[in-house]
């Protein structure tokens, strides 16, 4: 670890410029867009050229790091909070770990604001949201930057400003629609799913900041060099604060990284349009967690009892999720349960101390999980524009376009459409896989993608995935077996859910008119596919398992430290090349062989019975969670508020009791008990007396002054005399 | 006149002036009388600022004092006697900017009686400043009492149907407290000889020490001074009054009311029972921070059962200064100061969520938030700005309430007073049911489906003048959330200096 | 050198004579100058009493008596100047509607 403060040479000035380049971009559209009419292309590529400027820097400062050997570097923007014992800056921490997270985010993150150019254009329009095409762009460049003051804060608070933003930025995105749900009907769905993942999120930042304080409080500082430097004393005399540091901070990962317990708002998440299911709910945000517990190596390493629970609820999470993938039927639905268990991976790898794998099973990640989020965008759309088409041309056809949609229409039409329609069909869903098939025909760029990104995924030889996977399974065979076998046999779930998807959608024949009248997409959106295709197949290069190839093992340990770096081990990697391909066979025999035809169930519904209605109802847990937690919650809520609060407190107490006694006190017992038979009956013999006395005394004053004087005179004289005689 | 030129004395009444010009008025110049209103304020706002560069940061001392003797026979030593230190400076710079956006806010909102509103209002002003920057106990009490007349007139004159209800409640409840510090105020003033704070508090150590004043009175008198300071705050359970009162005041009222005079109470118990009572406070640190942490949940909670908008941010008030009083109790520099910045934090973000609320009352006349829904998609800039102000109100990272809320739980988790980290990890569960009730709020108002007033309403989206109202705050959560040193700088000094003087 | 006994007894002459004529004059003018000759009464013993004690207090209070003196005739010839305008007659006898 090297701890110098200044670098002389290199980029590292450009540092805050990972973060103010996005913010150029998003202020640039957010004051000027509108005022100066920008064109579409003209917001798009502005912000693009916003986050490009972010990947620029990325570079220079990767090159920066490699040119000093791995120096790394602080670069102090601004003081934050300075109170008492507590000093936190605006630093930039420049090493090789927050350098590959940075290059990641900007890198994968460029290519999907071009993607967002061509996608976004189309999105609304389908969804008569014009208007919001800026704000679309806004909301990515701020998630971009928000996400580099994530990785490269040089504290657990700056980290965390980072952590929150892009939490918020979530919750903006997943609810861009939201007044609508996915099919774009009015409704609250995508707002309760942004609701959803902020508050879980939320839930997640808690354990966060408790660990936080933990850390200040013993550790005595948020900066993580001060921080591990104290760390390695407190875990000889009290290794508990140690373990409670870490396992808060689990909670933390949990709640971004989508793990078991809170991982549910995942999946909803979905109801974003799909650039940011990419970019947000793929391939960076949601590994902020596999990144926390990265940075956090030096205590983690500490703590062994922490590592293997933090494995376990990775292992635990992956199989889990790659069960509830196979009952899914909503394309993104099925890639964002396959992207909970693959965090699964990410997490159980730097669980099991295999940081290396876990950064390289991150970036890989990112690759073909964007790529596959991104084509899996190309097919709903390439879906939406068969549905327009037949809105077009076919007024009669038998699916209803959703609501505003195909302007052709009166509305007289369309009411007659829906009276004709309603009985048999509902809104026609664009992602549903059961609407699809044969679409390697109709969209031959997108199948071509899509098959690159399943490859990488299902870990077969020799895509991206297969070499990070490949190292996980053999660093946890090595410390954890029960975490290796848990995540050996989701890699075969993996490999079948995709099968499953792949065979539904590109393969067989046309379930509905739409599918077989779906569009190829354009350039802006295939092309950036395209690069991220090629990063999945050669992706593994960056850290391939030989001898002098373990590039970015090497390239981290500037700021992890060396770890051990294992050779290929055939023995682990054809279990799960088998497995794999095993998989794949079963899933052809299922779903390839006989393929699906139109309105017909799911064949493994039958035999595995109750199983597969688990795995399609997500094993009823947001049920559960409902029942168990939120309803509670509300009960009590509302019986604080109406029955404790307001009817106990400020009806019964304060207006009964206290304002009642206060009245029964001043009307009843005081004036008619105390006031009327007490006091005004004395007041009136005193009354009554004073007036049988002035009558007789009145005679005294007979109004000349001259005897009021005599009466002085003689007053004065009786004084002195009693003075002299006394 | 070199009595008037002091600037804290002349600071504290040139509202008053404003109110005098207003008074001789014709009451039909409506938009004039509201000019010279908003006139003044900004003016005294200047006037404040001009303090705040007089204001040496450093110094934990008080400043800029104008100190002259009052009432002086009898052994009664009461004094008139303004200054100001890092614990008040903050407070007095937000009593004076959130006035003027209060006035701001007023323009067409208030249409009835305009010259008496302005009034009230610039005495409200006169009250509230008198209360920050008093340093006589006797003054101070004073200036406490004043305001509740204002406030009282400005409820039950301009509030909602069931003002005077409120208004009788507010000014109760409120003055049931303070009969108590009445009492205290006295007990010291009597035994001590003398009613300013400074020569009290170099008289105290030695009553204290030779048990003239035995530890038992201590506690009794720091009770008698936290009675009416509780009561303000509200802590709960005395926050009955609360939701009475915001929900019938007129939406400038439930700015100050939220933004000022809830800080009054807080106010108080720094400056007033932690420098007069140390051993008092110390021992009483662990049960003010559990009445604290039960308001931070409680509040909280009640929140989200609400179904109108105004209560909601109401009982959203308890909750946050549940989190105030929590980081002054905690009685270490990162609670304190970070309490002191969450005072402003929540008049900022509870004065612009009050506001903002106001604006879209006044056009729907209904605070029912199933009634709307979709509010964004119609009103881009309205929806934008209460975000950000929802987001502030919540402690997201980045924004003001974030900086105050953590440096309050950081204080509190490791204090030696409370003595165990429980409060603050349960207070932070107050942090999520935060996002829970405000999420929900924002979901319910400006998300969703267009609800019936936003499909039957020809809703217009802020104006100029709505704008310039809010934008300043704003700024401000921005600023504060990025920026917070120098509001630290002014704080540390004089933060230091009176938790130095405690007996930990 | 004047002995002191000798302006105290001038001045309780003066007294009595001042008392006797409040009480038995009828004409309120004359009242009034019986009560002035009182105060001086009192003056001419504060002063006695100055000089023999040397201090500057009895001096003072003659001051005070005298500008007090002055404020209650001219209140009382406002008095007397409004009864005859209303009664026509200012004979003290007739005076008694403060009778109880």
């Amino acid at each position: 670890m090297h701890l110098s403060e200044t670098v002389s040479s290199g980029f590292f000035f450009l540092a805050p410029w990972l973060v103010f380049a996005p913010v150029v971009g998003l202020l640039i559209n957010l004051i000027f867009s509108k005022r100066f009419k920008f064109s579409e292309n003209t917001i798009g590529a502005v912000a693009s050229a916003a986050s490009g400027a972010a990947f620029i820097v990325s570079i220079l400062l990767a090159y920066s790091i490699s040119a000093n050997h791995g120096e790394m570097a602080r670069w102090r923007l601004a003081e934050w909070i300075h109170i008492g014992a507590l000093n936190i800056d605006w630093t930039f921490r420049v090493d090789s770990l927050s350098a590959t997270m940075a290059l990641i985010v900007s890198g994968v993150g460029t290519l999907i604001h071009i993607y967002a150019i061509g996608y976004m254009r189309e999105d609304v329009r389908f969804k008569h949201g014009e208007e919001r095409y800026a704000r679309f762009f806004i909301y990515l460049n701020l998630f971009i930057a928000m996400m580099m003051i994530l990785v490269s804060g040089d504290s657990y608070m700056m980290l965390f400003v980072g952590w929150e933003g892009v939490g918020l930025c979530s919750f903006l995105l997943i609810g861009f629609w939201f007044e609508m749900d996915t099919l774009g009907r009015p409704s609250w769905a995508n707002s309760n799913a942004g609701n959803k993942a902020f508050i879980t999120n939320r839930v997640g930042d808690f354990g966060f900041l408790i660990a936080g304080f933990l850390t200040f409080w013993y550790l005595g500082s948020f900066q993580f060099d001060q921080v591990f430097a104290a760390a390695p004393a407190i875990a000889a005399s009290a290794p508990w604060v140690i373990v409670a540091i870490t396992l808060f901070m689990l909670v933390g990962v949990a709640g971004k990284s989508a793990q078991i317990p809170l991982y549910v708002w995942l999946p909803d998440a979905m109801a974003g349009p799909t650039p940011v299911s990419a970019l947000i709910h793929a391939a960076t945000m949601v590994t902020a967690g596999v990144y926390l517990v990265t940075r956090s190596a030096p205590l983690f390493t500490l703590v062994p009892q922490a590592q293997y629970i933090v494995a376990m609820v990775g292992a635990v999470t992956a199989l889990f999720a790659a069960t509830i993938a196979v009952g899914q039927y909503d394309i993104k639905k099925v890639l964002a349960y396959s992207t909970i268990s693959q965090l699964g991976f990410m997490v159980a790898a730097v669980g099991s101390g295999a940081y290396v794998a876990g950064m390289f099973h991150l970036m890989t990640h990112a690759f073909f999980k964007a790529l596959l989020f991104l084509s899996a965008g190309s097919v709903i759309l390439g879906m939406e524009r068969g549905h327009h088409h037949l809105a077009h041309h076919k007024p009669s056809s038998p699916t209803l376009p959703p609501k505003g949609e195909g302007s052709s229409l009166s509305s007289r039409e369309r009411a007659k459409v829906r009276e004709k329609t309603n009985h048999s069909e509902e809104v026609f869903d664009p992602g549903d896989m059961r609407n699809m098939g044969g679409l390697r025909k109709t969209m031959p760029v997108t199948f071509w993608l899509y098959i690159f990104g399943t490859l990488a995924l299902m870990g077969i030889f020799p895509f991206a995935g297969f070499w990070s996977k490949d190292e996980i399974l053999l660093d946890a065979s090595l410390h954890y077996p029960g975490v290796y076998w848990l995540l050996t046999i989701a890699a075969f779930f993996t490999a079948f859910y995709m099968g499953r998807q792949i065979w539904m959608v590109f393969f067989g024949e046309a379930r509905t008119e739409v599918a077989a009248h779906a569009q190829e997409s354009p350039k802006v959106m295939t092309v950036p596919l395209m690069a991220l295709a090629a990063l999945s197949l050669l992706g593994g290069a960056f850290n391939l398992p030989f001898d002098g190839f373990h590039n970015l093992g090497h390239w981290l340990s500037y700021t992890i430290g060396e770890a051990e770096a294992l050779p290929l081990n055939l023995t682990v990697a054809g279990i799960s090349t088998l497995l794999a391909l095993a998989a794949i066979f079963i899933s052809w025999l299922i779903y390839g062989r006989n393929p699906l035809k139109a309105g017909q169930i799911d064949p493994l519904k039958r035999p595995l019975g109750f199983v597969f209605t688990g795995m399609e109802n997500k094993w009823f847990v947001d049920e559960i969670y409902f029942a168990l937690i939120i309803n509670p919650f509300k009960r009590i809520s509302q019986f604080l508020a109406d029955v404790i609060d307001w009817r106990f407190w400020h009806d019964f107490v304060h207006e009964t009791v206290i304002a009642g006694a206060y009245n029964w006190i001043s009307k009843i017992a005081l004036n008619r008990y105390a006031d009327q038979q007490g006091i005004n009956a004395f007041g009136n013999w005193l009354g009554d007396a004073t007036q049988w006395a002035s009558a007789n005394l009145r005679k005294i004053q007979n109004g000349f002054v001259r005897s009021y004087a005599l009466s002085v005179m003689l007053g004065v004289v009786v004084i002195l005399g009693y003075l002299i005689f006394k | 006149m070199e009595f008037l030129l002091q600037p804290l004395t002349f600071l504290t009444f040139f509202p008053l002036l404003g109110a005098l010009v207003i008074l001789f008025m014709n009451a039909e110049w409506k938009n004039a009388i509201r000019w010279v209103a908003l006139i003044t304020s900004l003016l005294t706002f200047g006037i404040s600022l001009w303090v705040l560069s007089q204001f040496n940061a450093s110094n934990p001392n008080l400043q800029l004092e104008a100190k002259y003797a009052w009432i002086t026979v009898a052994g009664w030593n009461i004094y008139y006697y303004l200054a100001v230190d890092g614990l008040s400076v903050l407070i007095v710079l937000l009593t004076a900017f959130l006035t003027p956006l209060s006035i701001l806010s007023t323009w067409t909102a208030v249409e009835d009686r305009v010259k008496d509103f302005m009034i009230f209002f610039l005495l409200l002003e006169v009250g509230m400043l008198g209360v920050f920057l008093a340093q006589d106990l006797f003054l101070f009490y004073i200036f406490w009492e004043f305001t509740l007349v204002p406030m009282y007139f400005l409820i039950g004159l301009w509030g909602g149907p069931n003002r005077v209800y409120a208004a009788v409640k507010f000014f109760l409840y409120t003055m049931a407290g303070s009969i108590l510090m009445l009492i205290a105020i006295l007990f010291l003033g009597i035994k001590t000889g003398t009613f300013n704070v400074p020569d009290m508090l170099a008289a105290l150590p030695a009553l204290y020490a030779s048990g003239v004043i035995d530890p038992r009175t201590q506690m009794w008198l720091f009770i008698a001074f936290a009675a009416a300071f509780a009561i303000k705050v509200p802590m709960w359970p005395l926050h009955s009054w609360l939701p009475d009162a915001h929900v019938e005041a007129p939406t400038a009222g439930s700015v100050i009311l939220a933004g000022v005079l809830l800080k009054m109470g807080t106010y108080g118990f720094l400056r007033f029972n932690m420098q007069l009572f140390p051993n008092a406070t110390v021992a009483a640190a662990p049960w003010i921070a559990l009445l604290a942490t039960i308001g931070i949940i409680y509040g909280a909670a009640v929140s989200y059962a609400q179904t109108d908008v105004k209560k909601l941010v109401a009982y959203s008030s308890v909750s946050h200064l549940g989190f105030v009083m929590l980081g002054l109790f905690a009685l270490n520099p990162e609670g304190v100061a970070g309490a002191i910045l969450q005072m402003v934090n929540h008049g900022l973000s509870t004065g612009a969520l009050f506001l903002l609320i106001g604006m879209i009352y006044e056009q729907t006349h209904t605070r029912e938030m199933k009634v709307y829904g979709g509010l964004w998609k119609i009103t881009p800039i309205f929806g934008t700005i209460m975000l950000i102000a929802s987001l502030s109100s919540m402690g997201l990272p980045g924004l003001n309430g974030f900086v105050g809320e953590f440096t309050i739980l950081l204080g509190a988790f490791g204090s030696k007073a409370i003595g165990n980290p429980w409060f603050a990890g349960v207070s932070a569960i107050g942090v999520i049911m935060a996002a829970v009730y405000i999420l929900y709020m924002f979901q319910k108002m400006f998300l969703g489906p267009a609800g019936e007033i936003t499909q039957h309403h020809q809703l217009k989206d802020l104006n100029w003048r709505e704008i310039a109202t809010v934008a300043p705050l704003i700024i401000c959560m921005f600023w504060i959330g990025l920026y917070p040193a120098p509001f630290f700088n002014i704080l540390a000094p004089a933060v230091e200096k009176i938790l130095s003087a405690l007996p930990l | 050198m004047v002995p002191v006994n000798d302006y105290v007894a001038l001045s309780a002459v003066l007294f009595t004579i001042g008392a006797l004529g409040v009480l038995i004059r009828r004409n309120p003018l004359i009242v009034f100058m019986s009560v002035e000759l009182m105060l001086n009464a009192a003056n001419l013993a504060f002063v006695a009493f100055s000089s023999v004690f040397q201090t500057f207090n009895g001096q003072i209070f003659v001051f005070f008596v005298i500008a007090v003196a002055a404020a209650e005739v001219a209140v009382g010839l406002a008095l007397l100047v409004e009864i005859f305008k209303s009664k026509k007659n200012i004979n003290i006898d007739d005076l008694n509607s403060l009778k109880g």
